[in-house]
């Protein structure tokens, strides 16, 4: 029975996507169901590559992991301090509570899950690591050209949702960071397999520079969509731009699966 | 062009070019050069190639190129080391603030893609469908002859240059030129470009064995990129020295 009624709601998804493929570009103009494209003609065409992508990739394909052999070094860009006043993203009531939650070990920190799901509530670290967690050797793809090798550990987003009881309706994810950032990622991203909140890479604790105690890794898409330093987690049933924190208002594509 | 004709064709079937290659030339024309302006800026901001699955500035580079300020910028946190040995594997926090302009560049080099990519396959269809790509830009099998590619290579050094109608026939240099050009570099360009992308190697993970591996792919699309920017600067050339006017008019009103 639920199973019918699965393959229903896919092939009626399947249905309206290609019946609106002939309006691409337009598209995304009034539906709160896709990114903006603010009438710009390159978000136009970032939001083609979305649906493209959406339409013709097949959905759950996993991306390749490697082998310890294959690590590399990894470099650590954007902010690597968010309690550092001179870092080019940083927020003074967030830089100083982060200063004083890394300075206590983390033990006061929590990861806030709100928005549209059943039970909204909040996991510390302990409680993220008792989760059954998800090790994997995967590639980190900056959209500046280069890409790192390296062994992140954590707990799948999807039982983190899943715990928090998903609502139906919910469509976006979104992620905010004691950096002042933010980034959202649709729902066939946030439940992909691969989708994890680590807390470890390279065999020991997430190091600072690259977004202790918590950050996520979305590893279909470029290295910008895995936000670092999390600080809460909004689950939204329409598509959010997230203001002036958000990729989109600062000119940059929401979705890079490329 | 100017060109020797390779004598099979009646000159009398010369119509100069179809209007449908004639409209996808341009298209394809203005994909290329917003590919390449983008693709350049893009390249700036990591002016590193590397061969294999990953690269990065704290692992060796195969060049580097100075075309930025991000060229060997060596602003790095003194760097911590996850695992000792031969060839450590280290993290290294970057304190320098680089050239990056990829918000607007990487947006235009797929918006770019995508108008080659379709016009391109609606081109490759077109000319399977029509005959084109077979009777006049594939070089027959006897034309492959160094004595024929000589003469042509000669014709070519020849000043001034004879003033070509413009469209097929062509001359040998020509066809292995522009089928070099549609049949493999754009294709190559496509595929490598693909190659780096997370969501398309997650479904199609053979891309990468293909390429051996995402930085790989990179450094084939950058050579790829430098044989096309030649083929087109050779390209202008050829079609200044043999008439520009002339050329022109057969490519876009179809005279």
């Amino acid at each position: 029975m639920k199973k019918d009624k699965l393959v229903i709601v896919s092939r009626r998804k399947i249905v309206t996507g290609l019946a609106s493929t002939g309006g691409l570009l337009l598209v995304g103009c009034s539906s709160k169901e896709l990114p903006p494209t603010y009438g710009n003609v390159l978000r136009m065409g970032d939001l083609l590559t979305y649906r493209a992508f959406r339409m013709l990739l097949p959905a759950r394909s996993l991306v390749r992991e490697y082998s310890r052999s294959d690590i590399t070094s990894s470099p650590a860009t954007g902010t690597s301090n968010p309690a550092d006043p001179h870092q080019e993203l940083y927020n003074a009531e967030r830089g100083t509570l982060y200063d004083r939650l890394r300075a206590g070990a983390f033990a006061d920190w929590r990861l806030r899950i709100e928005g549209r799901v059943a039970r909204p509530r909040s996991f510390s670290l302990a409680e993220l690591q008792a989760l059954s967690s998800r090790t994997q050797i995967t590639k980190h793809t900056c959209e500046e050209g280069w890409s790192a090798i390296a062994e992140w550990t954590g707990v799948p987003l999807r039982a983190v949702l899943e715990a928090a009881g998903i609502l139906p309706s919910a469509r976006f994810v979104n992620f905010f960071a004691y950096d002042d950032t933010a980034e959202g990622i649709d729902m066939l991203d946030a439940l992909h397999p691969q989708t994890i909140l680590a807390y470890g890479m390279n065999g020991r604790d997430l190091p600072p520079a690259h977004g202790a105690p918590l950050r996520l890794r979305v590893e279909t898409q470029l290295g910008y969509k895995s936000v670092k330093f999390l600080e809460r987690i909004v689950v939204k049933d329409e598509f959010d731009d997230l203001g002036k924190i958000g990729s989109l208002q600062n000119g940059w594509a929401w979705y890079v699966g490329i | 062009m100017a060109s020797v004709t390779s004598g099979d064709e009646p000159k009398s079937s010369v119509v100069g070019h179809a209007r449908w290659v004639r409209l996808s030339h341009w298209i394809l024309a203005a994909s290329v050069l917003t590919l390449a302006f983008s693709g350049f800026e893009i390249l700036m901001v990591h002016p590193r190639l590397y061969w294999g699955k990953a690269g990065n500035d704290l692992t060796p580079a195969l060049f580097e190129l100075p075309i930025s300020r991000n060229y060997q910028h060596g602003g790095w946190a003194p760097p911590v080391t996850f695992f000792p040995g031969a060839s450590p594997v280290v993290s290294a926090a970057r304190t320098y603030d680089i050239f990056n302009h990829n918000s607007w560049g990487r947006s235009l080099h797929f918006l770019a893609a995508w108008f080659l990519l379709i016009t391109g396959l609606i081109y490759l269809v077109a000319g399977l469908a029509s005959g084109h790509l077979w009777r006049h830009l594939v070089p027959r099998l006897q034309e492959l002859a160094a004595r024929l590619l000589w003469q042509d290579i000669v014709s070519h050094l020849r000043l001034p240059m004879r003033t070509a109608r413009g469209g097929p026939p062509y001359g040998l240099l020509q066809k292995l030129t522009y089928s070099a050009v549609i049949l493999i570099a754009l294709p190559l360009m496509v595929l490598t470009g693909l190659a780096m992308s997370p969501a398309v190697t997650a479904a199609y993970p053979g891309l990468l064995d293909l390429f051996g591996g995402s930085q790989s792919a990179r450094t084939i699309h950058f050579f790829v990129f430098a044989a096309l920017v030649l083929f087109l600067i050779v390209h202008v050339v050829m079609v200044a020295l043999s008439g520009f006017a002339r050329q022109m008019r057969a490519m876009t009103i179809g005279d």
